[in-house]
């Protein structure tokens, strides 16, 4: 044991996106030692992709204020959103811009220097009333802004960064404590043990859990997979966004900025769909309404090409000035991933994973919280979690656009703000049992080849590669737009038994340099973790609400449902209450939701 | 290249190609799959080069949102769109 390398931190953060690098900047001002580890470069996390903005109500170019914008929330998490948390983000929002504009963001301006708002889904004025606007944006790319802003800082405040390392698995002792992680580099192999009083997880989404994904193949839900094997059960995982236009089977977004020009939604019969589901709102309706659409179009016979598995969104009538002028970055996409000009051909969509709604329990501190006994939110000593992979929740049943990149820096800045105040009651590093240790190695191998072969001989082997596939295949089959009984079970049969495969899992691969072989098999068996509480999560419920669309149950069930599920390894399934309680205003209580 | 450096190469990228955008992801990996094993020194050079700029200069080049001023790199961008996605 004495070769493997051990280093001590006050906090641990693993993942180097905007939540991440948020948390660690708060801790490291703090003159706290922060570590934050990162698998890829810290500045290639997915919070680069964020190109929409960030919604704060400014009131710099309609009317807002954060009451309004915490209405809108509530509504659009179809009333699964915990209040209090949303009501702390809609009034943190505006200083947390402001935080960013001090950091360095450059965000679009108006004339009068204002910073820019534009209009996004989902946003009223008045309690839904007119449209708002409320989304700021350093033009079309926030999110690189934001991160590369965050990054710089936090080199200026010394923070300590661990490239290109991946984290295995949580170290917990008997008493449920966590003390840190188990780490390996990337490049080399090399395991190291990170000792931390506080532990911060901050891996973002798991969109590679379905086929068709907006998300970038890091994705992989390695935070939540985690949790999961540390006891602690994911919240909400049936809730995934499906954004309605990804491109047909690669899944890049196509934004809704397309059919805010003009563009529309045919299907194979040339008919324009959306003016049967949303008369009124037509292809501007809500996500998910959008989403559902399409679904039933393709479900029903009445998809495009040759498998009738797409619809088609059509902007060639908009002219070739307009989708110059305002769409260029949608036509150089899709002149290079489909090899045709949007100005001549309509572009070939289909509803794409897009935003894990769900994940890893915390109160509006970051801390992370299980039920224990008769109380449902105990937190977990020393550990933290935010941004994607953490569930406030925020987001509900549903996420806005614009209220993620607000969640990142909102709940990261809170999160550290509530390490600060736990280190000064817990001063010293608690010691970490030998035997802990050597239990996280010895299963940090648990992909490697046996030098001895098995006693029964040829053992199946299986391969990351085939079983990634099929995993991917068998959630868009089983659970995602559309949900019903029969189907969720025969998926529910499927993932278990491709659970049941990861233990066969060995790589080939043993070098230690660069062994993205182990990296990817880690992966899977997080990604697997994901998807065995996404569709059990969806099975159980028994009612649609938010993303969550039972073909079965198609109405919101709010006396048996108004309430978070929990999924573990150890006990199935559990569910707890949904705070409806704000801080200071009064609740808002279910309403139907129509836009 | 030997064989066993191309392995290594070949590895090295594909982390390397590990990017926060899926449309970078698709791209680049698809083109260390089908053409690395080819490229000459000077062309691995220009690929490393592309390889150290930040996401969203990636995809503008890559997109054909912008051009690079290098030719050796603003070759390579056309070998990369170039290659036929599977
Ligand atoms: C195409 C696209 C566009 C979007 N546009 C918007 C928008 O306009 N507005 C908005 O509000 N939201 C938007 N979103 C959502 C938003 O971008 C994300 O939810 C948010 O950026 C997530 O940030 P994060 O800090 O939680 O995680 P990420 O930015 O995903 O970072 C995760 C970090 O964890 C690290 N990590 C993960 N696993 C491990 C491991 N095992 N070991 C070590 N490190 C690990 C990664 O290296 C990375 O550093 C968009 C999403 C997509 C896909």
């Amino acid at each position: 044991m004495s070769s493997i390398e051990r280093r001590q931190f006050d906090t641990l953060i693993i993942g180097a996106g905007g939540g991440g690098l948020r948390a660690s900047l708060q801790l490291a001002e703090a003159d706290l030692s922060v570590a934050v580890v990162s698998k890829v470069f810290p500045t290639r996390s997915h919070t680069v992709a964020a190109q929409g903005g960030m919604n704060a109500a400014l009131a710099n170019v309609l009317p807002d204020n954060w009451h309004w914008h915490m209405f809108d929330t509530v509504k659009g998490s179809d009333y699964l959103g915990d209040q209090d948390a949303i009501e702390y983000m809609c009034r943190a929002a505006p200083k947390a811009v402001y935080e960013l504009e001090h950091f360095g963001v450059p965000f679009s301006r108006l004339d009068n220097g204002k910073i820019y708002q534009r209009a996004f889904g989902g946003q009223s004025q008045n309690f839904g009333g007119d449209q708002a606007a409320r989304t700021c944006a350093a033009a079309d790319r926030t999110g690189h802004a934001i991160l590369h802003s965050l990054y710089q800082q936090n080199i200026r405040a010394k923070t300590h960064f661990f490239d290109e390392y991946f984290a295995v698995d949580l170290l917990k002792d008997g008493e449920g404590r966590v003390l840190g992680a188990l780490v390996f580099n990337i490049h080399d192999g090399q395991i190291v043990i990170i000792e931390a009083k506080t532990t911060l997880i901050a891996t973002g989404g798991a969109g590679q859990l379905f086929k068709t994904t907006t998300n970038a193949l890091i994705n992989t839900g390695d935070g939540l997979g985690m949790a999961m094997r540390a006891g602690i059960p994911l919240q909400d995982m049936e809730f995934f966004q499906f954004h309605p236009t990804g491109i047909a089977g690669r899944g890049m977004l196509i934004t809704e900025g397309a059919r805010g020009e003009g563009g529309y939604l045919v299907n194979g019969d040339g008919e324009r769909l959306m003016e049967r589901y949303a008369p009124k709102a037509k292809d501007l309706a809500s996500r998910d309404v959008v989403s559902r659409a399409i679904s039933i179009e393709i479900k029903e016979g009445r998809g495009c090409g040759p498998k009738k598995d797409h619809v088609l969104l059509k902007l060639d009538h908009l002219g070739e000035d307009v989708i110059q002028k305002r769409l260029p970055g949608i036509r150089q996409t899709c002149i290079t991933f489909l090899g045709l000009d949007p100005a001549e051909s309509p572009i070939p969509v289909f509803p794409t994973a897009h935003y894990t709604m769900g994940g890893i329990p915390t109160n509006r501190y970051g801390q992370v919280v299980v039920p224990v006994k008769d109380t449902p939110e105990e937190p977990v000593a020393g550990l933290y979690a935010a941004g994607e992979c953490a569930c406030v929740s925020v987001h509900g049943g549903n996420r806005l656009g614009g209220n993620s990149l607000l969640d990142i820096l909102v709940f990261g800045r809170a999160a550290a703000n509530h390490i600060i105040e736990y280190l000064k009651e817990n001063k010293y590093h608690k010691v970490i049992d030998e035997d802990i240790v050597s239990n996280a190695v010895q299963r940090a191998k648990r992909f490697d080849l046996n030098s001895e072969p098995s006693p029964g001989g040829d053992e199946v082997k299986e391969t990351v590669a085939v079983l990634r596939k099929e995993l991917k295949q068998v959630m868009e089959d089983h659970c995602s737009v559309f949900r019903d009984k029969q189907f969720l079970i025969e998926g529910v049969d499927k993932v278990e038994q491709l659970c049941d495969r990861m233990k066969n899992v060995k790589i080939d691969d043993q070098s230690y340099t660069f062994n993205t072989a182990k990296v990817e098999a880690f992966e899977l068996e997080n990604l697997m973790a994901c998807a065995l509480a996404t569709i059990h999560s969806a099975l159980a419920r028994e009612e649609s609400r938010g993303a969550h669309s039972r073909i079965d149950f198609p109405d919101r069930d709010d006396k048996s449902w108004m309430r978070h599920s929990l999924y573990s390894f150890e006990n199935g399934l559990d569910y707890k209450p949904v705070r409806t309680k704000p801080l200071s205003v009064e609740s808002f209580p279910p309403k139907p939701r129509v836009y | 290249m030997n064989s066993k450096s191309i392995i290594e190469t070949k590895t090295n990228y594909r982390w390397q190609c590990r990017r926060g955008m899926l449309e970078l992801d698709l791209l680049l990996n698809n083109f260390v799959d089908k053409k690395v094993d080819s490229l000459d020194e000077k062309q691995i050079q220009s690929f490393d080069m592309l390889l150290s700029y930040p996401d969203q200069a990636l995809l503008d080049l890559l997109l054909g949102n912008s051009v690079s001023s290098d030719s050796e790199i603003s070759k390579l961008v056309s070998q990369i769109r170039s290659t036929p996605l599977s």
